[in-house]
């Protein structure tokens, strides 16, 4: 952990317009909750929680935090006046994956707790809130990884959500095998029956540390390897 | 004291050779590294500092590579050619991570220094979106330099920079080199190199092509046969007294005017008016045909 790296991390995050649209998601989610709760009953409205906020919102936050930390840097190769220290890289990809951690529980996995909240049923609320804390620690380390790998991180980690997760996820029941989202609303199954149960807890758990720590160990690996490139 | 060693480092990118079997050593001085664009210059740099594989040979620092090497950034300063985008920080706060980021023991008094050194300390309040170019570079410089390195790296640090500023960084530059530093900056305008390096490396088309002191490559330079085209009251005369000239070494009737090969430009053209006179001619025209710095260059590579 590097704390200046953390810093300048939590600056690029804050410092582009960006965060304007990090700050849009949650705000929506919980408004259009409250709303819905407003018009009709608690139940109506939670539904949209684990068809909207939960799917969608949560991962979105992800990738905005995820490709916000690093993405800029790595595209417009400026990332080298970082890296061009006596500091770890596996550290620099540490320090910025927690700074995306923490964006991502504030922005996305926080504001569901709260909207669910508002729904009434106080036990699956913070089931779901397991859920969301599991899955964005996953998420912010999977899309960290791919923002180190490709210049079209933000598109190659919608694709996963989309169509991966969202799309065939919804198709095919052996998905929620290898999706993240599914992963996490297992491990929130264990405190609340209204929750479903996809794939079994322990693989849900390992699954999700492993690809918290590959993810964010191959961040660092390929930040060993940055390499500089000219202008043409 | 440090020095850099590129022992035949190659780098290629799929069929595409960038650098070809270069072999260099960098030292203490002011050293530039001159090549036209698009010649391998950046990609020298970058296997110099850490961020480039070489494909073939060994890029060392004091003995040890540095590839995948993060301790040699302690004696290492690198200005890349690429633009700021921390452009939400103020100049201050960009050095001053620089400085955290080596934990120098006194991170603030450091930056301090070092703004004072580049004369950055009045704008260094400001956010770095509203510098000029000339006020960007020397941020990068303070940055690169915050951790007093024994060596520094720059890419192009004078493209695009005002002709003031150009001269500041360059006093900034050849004080560094005084102070037994190893300074090595890359360039694709001789002027600029010849202005501040002591020590020159030429490389063209990814290839190592001269190397020397800065008197030995202008010599190199001069003396290589230089096309003119001459405009006379009478070219068929002109031509047959120029044949006789030791500097000469062809010259043809071209149309209007007369293109002439020469050895020596020195003598040539000190000798042509009084030549003109005494055979009662005027010259009308004299121009060199191919000074541009390619021309310089595609020279060295072919002689």
């Amino acid at each position: 952990m590097n704390a200046t790296i953390a810093k300048l991390a939590l600056q690029a995050l804050l410092g582009r317009r960006r965060f304007f649209l990090l700050l849009a998601f949650p705000v929506l989610l919980v408004g259009l909750v409250a709303l819905v709760t407003a018009l009709t009953d608690g139940e109506a409205a939670f539904e949209l929680l684990p068809g909207l906020g939960y799917p969608l919102v949560l991962p979105l936050v992800a990738i905005l935090a995820a490709s916000s930390v690093l993405g800029p840097e790595v595209d417009d190769g400026s990332i080298v006046y970082l890296l061009a220290k006596p500091v770890n890289r596996y550290a620099v990809a540490f320090s910025k994956w927690l700074v995306a951690l923490a964006a991502t529980l504030a922005a996305g996995s926080l504001p569901i707790l709260l909207a669910a909240l508002l729904t009434g049923d106080a036990g699956r609320a913070w089931a779901l809130f397991v859920g969301a804390v599991v899955a964005g620690t996953a998420y912010s380390a999977l899309f960290l990884a791919i923002s180190a790998v490709t210049r079209h991180a933000v598109i190659a980690s919608l694709m996963f959500v989309l169509i991966w997760e969202s799309l065939l996820g919804n198709l095919f029941t052996g998905i929620a095998w290898l999706s993240i989202g599914q992963w996490g609303l297992r491990v929130g199954h264990e405190l609340s029956d209204q929750l479903p149960d996809p794939a079994s807890l322990p693989w849900a758990i390992g699954a999700s540390l492993v690809v918290t720590v590959v993810g964010v160990w191959f961040a660092g690996d390929r930040l060993r390897s940055f390499t500089l490139r000219g202008e043409d | 004291m440090s020095t850099l060693v590129l022992d035949s480092a190659s780098r290629w990118f799929g069929n595409v050779v960038a650098v070809n079997d270069v072999s260099l050593t960098i030292g203490p001085g002011v050293t530039g590294l001159l090549g036209p664009n698009g010649a391998g210059k950046t990609t020298l740099l970058a296997m110099m500092s850490g961020f480039l594989a070489p494909s073939s040979g060994h890029v060392t620092l004091d003995g040890r590579p540095v590839w995948r090497n993060t301790e040699i950034y302690r004696r290492i300063g690198l200005v890349p050619e690429r633009e700021l985008s921390f452009g939400y920080l103020t100049g201050r706060q960009f050095v001053r991570a620089n400085a955290d980021l080596h934990r120098l023991p006194d991170a603030a008094a450091a930056t301090e220094r070092i703004l004072g050194v580049v004369d950055m300390v009045e704008p260094a309040g400001r956010r770095l979106d509203t510098y000029s170019k000339g006020m960007r570079q020397r941020v990068k410089i303070a940055a690169a330099l915050v951790h007093d390195p024994s060596v520094l790296l720059l890419d192009e640090p004078f493209n695009g920079v005002d002709p003031r500023q150009r001269m500041h960084l360059m006093d900034l530059l050849r004080r560094l080199g005084d102070e037994g530093r190893t300074v090595l900056f890359s360039s694709h305008i001789l002027e600029e190199v010849e202005r501040l390096a002591r020590h020159i490396e030429v490389v063209v088309s990814g290839r190592h092509a001269a190397s020397g002191d800065f008197g030995a490559i202008r010599q190199l330079m001069t003396d290589r046969p230089v096309q003119y085209a001459v405009q006379s009251s009478d070219n068929r005369t002109l031509a047959a007294l120029l044949m006789e000239q030791v500097s000469v070494r062809a010259v043809a009737l071209r149309g209007d005017h007369l293109d002439v090969q020469v050895d020596d430009l020195g003598s040539f053209a000190v000798g042509l008016p009084e030549l003109a006179r005494r055979h009662d001619l005027t010259i009308f025209e004299l121009s060199p045909s191919d000074e541009s710095l390619e021309s310089v260059f595609a020279y060295l590579v072919a002689r």
